[in-house]
C-alpha cells in the first residue's frame, strides 16, 4: 500500500464529500455526521452523476441525479437498485487524509 | 354496644362516619346533632348551587336512607347546649343523650367583621346552605351585590352571583387576590379573568362602614370614601373554629379545640376533629386534611394505632372558566429558586417553588391539568434534579426519548396548540372526546380543529387514537420516508407545537429512527425548519438537493447551468454584453428560457464562484432557477408600449419581483403579470397569476403547467398595485406556513379543501393578511440575500474545486 495525503479531514464538510482528480476520472471522499470517511468513486453506475454532491445520510449517499442510494462502506446500491462503486482505502491521520494509491494505480493499469 | 354522639354534620364527621361503619358494622349505636336543619351535604359544592350549576339535592353526600341503614339517630335542627362531662351525657334543646365517647365537629363561624352596620338587613356571610339560598333569593338580575373578601370563598360567592345576573363588585383588603393560594401574577391573571366576566374589583381597598336606610342596606363605604351602593353584602373574609360549646365544657382550648395526633381532646372520652380544631399550632380550612383527621378519628374509636400528620394541601377555585390550583409554600425565600413557564396570549401561568432539589410550591393559572402530579412530586419530596430542564411541562415530557410514532402526541402537554387556524389546543380536544367526540368529523363539529386548512387532522387523528385506546382505528397516513411514521402534516405542526428549532430536536422529539434522516426527509425538515423558525434556525446546506447547495442547475453531465435574474424579464444591452462576454469565457452553450430569462449551461462546477463574480460585477444576481422558492415574474410590456395595455404589468411584476425573490419555498413558485385579458405573459398557468384589467387586477393562483395542466382560479379582485403585492406576500407566506415540502400551491390548495380558507386568511382578514406579512418581512430579513455575491469568494474557490489532484502523480 502506498498512502498519499490528500488534505484536511476539515477540507470536508460534515455530511458532505470533496473530490480528488484522478487519471481514472475523479474519486468522492465523504465525511459522514459521525466523522467517519470514504472514497468511492464518484461516478453513479445509473447514469454517471457525481456522488460527491449527494446527500449524505448515515453511512450512505443518494445519487443527485436519480436518487440512487449507496452504501459508503461497500459502495453498492441499496434497495431495489443494483449497481457497485469501486471503493477506495481511506484513513484518518492527525488530520490528514491519507488514501491508498496502489488501488488507483491498480485500476489505472488495468 | 357502645354509645357515641357526634355533634356537627360536616363534611369532617360525615367522613369519619363513613370509616367507623365500616371498620366496625354495628359496633357503635350513634345520635348524630346538626344545628342547620338537614344531615351531610358536600358542602364545597356550595358554590356551584350558588351558580345555579347544581341542586341541593345533587350535593347530598348522605341521605336518610344511609342514616337508617346504619342506626343513626338524627336530631337535625337542634342545637346543642352543654356538655355534661362528669355525667357524660350531651345536652340538646330536646333532651340529653349519654354517651360513652364523644365527637366534637361544630366546624368553624364565619367571620364577621364587626364594621358599624353589619347587623344591617342584607348583609350576610357566606357559609352554610342557608346562606347560600338567602343569597340566591336576592340574587335578582341587575341588582348590585358587593363581595368583601377576595380569597376562595369569596370569589366563588362572587361568580356564582354574577352567574345569576347580579352587578358584583369585590372588596380584598389584601394587593391581590387569593393571596394565601396565588402569588402576584397568578393573582393578576385571575383578576383579568373576573373582570372579563363582568366581575369588578378593588384591592387594596379598607372596607369602613356598612351604610343604610332604614334598616336596610344601602351601601358599603371604604375608608377612601368611595360608597359601592349594594342591595346585597357578602362577607367571606374568613373563618374562626366554633370553640364556645367545648370552651364552656372546660376542654383545653386555643384558636381552635387542641387536639393531639390521635384526634383526642384533653378529656380522653372526647375526640374533635374538622375545622373546630387546633393541632401542633394549626388550624384547617380545606377539606383534605379534614378527611385525613377523619380516618384518624375512626381508627381511634376503633382501637386502632393511628397517626394524624398534617400534609401540604393544594386548592383549586371552583369557578368555571378560571382554572387556578396552587400548593404548598411559594413564598420567595433565601435558597428558593423559580421555575417560571408564561404564555401572555392565552393567560397561562405556572410557577413551581424549587428548594434544593425538591419542588416545595407550585401555583399554576389557566392550565391546571398537571397540578396533581407537582402536587405529588411536592408531598413525596420528590428529587426532581434527573428532570428539572423540562419539570414545569409536566409528566407527559418526562422519560425520554419516544420511539411510539403516537408518543410525541400523547407527550404534548394539554395547552399545546394542534390546529393553529382556530387555535385549538390538545387539552380542547381531549375534552371533547371525552363529552362524546369520538371521530374527525365530530371533532370538527365540536371543536372547529382540523375544521379549516385540514393540515392538523392526522395529529387530532393520533389525540383521538392516544385518548380513546384500542377503541379508535388510526386511518394510515403516508409518512414523510422510512425514517418516521409521521407524515409532513404533522411533522410542520408538531415543529410549532413543540417549538423544535433544528433537525436533531425534531428526529429526537417524533422518533426518527434513523440517526441523521435521509435524502428525502432532511431537505423537508430543513425547509420546516427555515420557514417556522427563520430567526432562530440556521439553514443546513448539506441537507439540501445539489442545486440549492450549489446555487445552480446540475445537468445530466455533471455541469451546471447559471442564470441571472431579469427582473419581470426586462434587461439592457449592457447586461446582456456581460452575459455574452461570460459566456464566451466559461465556454457556454446559450438558450432562452420560458421564464423570460437566459440560461449558460454547461459550466463547470469549479467555474462557479467566477461566473457569479463575473455576473455580479455587471450588477446581475442569482436567478434562483435552482430552487424551491420565487423563480420568475413572467410579464408583458403592459401600458409602456402595448395598444391593448390596460395597466404597467411590466412594473408591477418588478416590483413583485424585488419584494418576493429569495423566500424559500415547499416547491418551486412561479409568477406572472400580463397587461390584458389576452393574457400575453400567460398569468392564468402560473402558481400565482395577475391580469390587469381597466378597473385594476384579477388574482387567481394554483395554476399549474407541468406534468399537469391547471388553470389558475380567482383568489381576489383589487384596484390597487399596493393590493396586489399585499395579497402576493400573504399568499406566498401561508403557502410557506403550512404547505407540505414539494407540493405546488395547486396541490396545496387542494389539500386545504379549496380556496375559502386561504381567500379568508390573506383577502378577507386584514389583521391577518398583515401578520402574513410581517412574518414574511422576517424570513426576508434572513434569506433576500443574493447567494452568488456571498459566494463569490477565495473561500469557496477553494471549497468547490477538486481537494487534490493525482493525475500526474499516477502518470509517473
Amino acid at each position: 500500500m502506498s498512502w498519499i495525503d490528500i488534505g484536511a479531514l476539515e477540507d470536508i464538510p460534515v455530511q458532505g464529500a470533496r473530490v480528488i482528480k484522478t487519471k481514472m476520472g475523479c474519486v468522492a471522499v465523504f465525511r459522514t455526521a459521525d466523522d467517519a470517511v470514504f472514497a468511492l468513486s464518484d461516478r453513479c453506475p445509473h447514469k454517471g452523476g457525481p456522488l460527491s454532491e449527494g446527500i449524505v445520510h448515515g453511512h450512505k449517499v443518494t445519487c443527485p441525479l436519480h436518487n440512487w442510494v449507496f452504501s459508503l462502506e461497500t459502495g453498492e446500491a441499496q434497495g431495489a437498485d443494483e449497481g457497485q462503486v469501486p471503493t477506495y482505502d481511506l484513513r484518518v491521520e492527525a488530520g490528514r487524509l491519507l488514501i491508498d494509491a496502489s488501488k488507483l494505480a491498480a485500476q489505472s493499469a488495468a | 354496644m357502645q354509645k357515641l354522639v357526634v355533634i356537627g354534620a360536616g363534611m369532617a364527621s360525615g367522613r369519619m362516619l363513613e370509616h367507623l361503619f365500616e371498620a366496625a358494622p354495628g359496633a357503635w349505636d350513634v345520635t348524630l346533632f346538626n344545628a342547620e336543619p338537614r344531615g351531610n351535604y358536600n358542602r364545597i359544592m356550595l358554590s356551584p348551587v350558588l351558580s345555579g350549576e347544581k341542586s341541593y339535592a345533587e350535593i347530598v353526600t348522605h341521605d336518610e336512607a344511609w342514616y337508617d341503614t346504619h342506626g343513626v339517630t338524627c336530631r337535625f335542627g337542634e342545637k346543642v347546649v352543654g356538655i355534661d362531662r362528669d355525667r357524660k351525657v350531651v345536652i340538646g334543646e330536646q333532651g340529653e343523650v349519654a354517651y360513652d365517647k364523644l365527637v366534637i365537629a361544630t366546624g368553624s363561624n364565619p367571620f364577621i367583621i364587626p364594621l358599624p352596620g353589619h347587623d344591617l338587613d342584607g348583609v350576610i356571610a357566606y357559609r352554610d346552605l342557608d346562606d347560600t339560598n338567602r343569597m340566591i333569593e336576592a340574587a335578582r338580575p341587575g341588582a348590585r351585590a358587593v363581595v368583601i373578601g377576595g380569597g376562595l370563598l369569596g370569589l366563588e360567592a362572587a361568580a356564582g352571583l354574577r352567574l345569576r345576573g347580579m352587578d358584583v363588585t369585590v372588596v380584598h383588603i389584601m394587593g391581590h387576590l387569593m393571596e394565601r393560594q396565588l402569588d402576584e401574577a397568578a393573582g393578576y391573571l385571575l383578576r383579568r379573568a373576573l373582570t372579563d366576566r363582568g366581575i369588578e374589583v378593588c384591592c387594596s381597598a379598607n372596607s369602613k362602614e356598612i351604610l343604610g336606610e332604614d334598616g336596610k342596606l344601602r351601601a358599603l363605604k371604604l375608608d377612601d370614601g368611595t360608597e359601592l351602593p349594594c342591595d346585597l353584602l357578602v362577607m367571606a373574609v374568613g373563618i374562626r373554629p366554633s370553640v364556645a360549646l367545648a370552651k364552656e365544657a372546660g376542654l383545653e382550648t386555643g384558636r381552635g379545640i387542641q387536639v393531639d395526633a390521635q384526634m383526642h381532646t384533653s378529656d380522653p372520652d372526647i375526640l374533635s376533629l374538622g375545622e373546630c380544631v387546633e393541632f401542633d399550632g394549626q388550624i384547617f380550612g380545606l377539606v383534605a386534611p379534614l378527611y385525613d383527621q377523619a380516618k384518624v378519628a375512626a381508627q381511634t374509636l376503633t382501637g386502632e394505632a393511628s397517626e394524624y400528620i398534617p400534609r401540604e394541601v393544594s386548592t383549586k377555585l371552583k369557578v368555571t372558566g378560571c382554572d387556578l390550583f396552587s400548593a404548598g409554600d411559594f413564598a420567595e425565600g433565601e435558597g428558593r429558586e423559580d421555575i417560571v413557564f408564561r404564555d401572555p396570549a392565552r393567560g397561562v401561568y405556572k410557577r413551581l417553588v424549587l428548594e434544593g432539589d425538591r419542588v416545595i410550591g407550585a401555583v399554576m393559572y389557566g392550565d391546571v391539568a398537571d397540578g396533581n402530579w407537582f402536587y405529588g412530586l411536592i408531598k413525596d419530596g420528590t428529587d426532581i434534579s434527573e428532570m428539572r430542564e423540562t419539570l414545569i411541562f409536566g409528566p407527559a415530557f418526562q422519560g425520554g426519548a419516544s420511539v411510539d410514532p403516537m408518543a410525541a402526541v400523547a407527550a404534548l402537554p394539554a395547552d399545546a396548540e394542534i390546529c393553529g387556524c382556530n387555535g385549538v389546543c390538545k387539552g380542547q380536544i381531549v375534552a371533547a372526546i371525552e363529552a362524546g367526540a369520538t371521530s374527525l368529523e365530530a371533532i370538527k363539529a365540536t371543536t372547529k380543529a382540523s375544521a379549516s386548512c385540514g393540515t392538523c387532522s392526522g395529529l387530532v387523528e393520533q389525540v383521538l387514537a392516544v385518548t380513546l385506546g384500542d377503541d379508535f382505528v388510526l386511518p394510515t397516513a403516508k409518512p414523510i420516508c422510512a425514517c418516521t411514521d409521521h407524515p409532513h402534516e404533522d411533522v410542520r405542526r408538531l415543529i410549532k407545537a413543540k417549538e423544535l428549532k433544528s433537525q436533531p430536536a425534531v428526529m429526537q422529539e417524533l422518533g426518527w429512527k434513523t440517526s441523521n434522516g435521509c435524502h428525502v426527509c432532511r431537505p423537508a425538515l430543513n425547509y420546516y425548519l427555515l420557514a417556522d423558525w427563520p430567526l432562530e434556525y440556521t439553514d443546513d446546506p448539506q441537507s439540501r438537493f445539489v442545486n440549492e447547495r450549489n446555487h445552480a442547475n446540475i445537468q445530466k453531465d455533471g455541469t451546471y447551468s447559471v442564470m441571472p435574474r431579469m427582473w419581470g424579464g426586462m434587461t439592457t444591452p449592457e447586461e446582456l454584453l456581460a452575459i455574452a462576454e461570460a459566456a464566451k469565457k466559461y465556454d457556454a452553450t446559450v438558450k432562452v428560457t420560458g421564464g423570460q430569462r437566459i440560461d449558460l449551461l454547461g459550466i463547470k462546477k469549479e467555474d462557479l464562484p467566477h461566473i457569479w463574480a463575473d455576473l455580479n460585477a455587471a450588477g446581475m444576481v442569482s436567478g434562483h432557477a435552482y430552487t424551491k422558492g420565487l423563480r420568475t415574474v413572467k410579464t408583458c410590456v403592459g401600458t409602456d408600449w402595448c395598444r391593448f395595455g390596460t395597466q404597467d404589468s411590466t412594473g408591477l411584476g418588478i416590483k413583485l419581483e424585488k419584494r418576493l425573490w429569495g423566500s424559500w419555498t415547499p416547491h418551486k413558485f412561479k409568477m406572472a403579470v400580463t397587461g390584458c385579458p389576452r393574457n400575453c405573459a400567460e398569468a392564468t398557468c402560473k402558481d400565482l397569476g395577475v391580469v390587469c384589467v381597466d378597473s385594476g387586477f384579477e388574482i387567481s393562483v394554483g395554476g399549474a403547467a407541468g406534468m399537469e395542466l391547471k388553470e389558475t382560479e380567482p383568489l381576489a379582485k383589487v384596484a390597487t398595485e399596493q393590493e396586489v403585492i399585499d395579497i402576493s406576500v400573504a399568499f406566498l407566506q401561508l403557502y410557506r406556513e403550512s404547505a407540505n415540502y414539494l407540493d405546488r400551491p395547486y396541490k396545496w390548495i387542494a389539500k386545504t379543501g379549496g380556496l375559502e380558507w386561504i381567500i379568508a386568511q390573506v383577502v378577507d382578514d386584514l389583521d391577518n393578511r398583515a401578520a402574513l406579512i410581517e412574518r414574511f418581512d422576517i424570513s426576508q430579513s434572513v434569506y433576500q440575500k443574493d447567494p452568488w455575491a456571498e459566494r463569490a469568494t477565495p473561500q469557496y474557490e477553494r471549497a468547490w474545486s477538486p481537494l487534490a489532484d493525482l493525475t500526474k502523480e499516477a502518470a509517473e
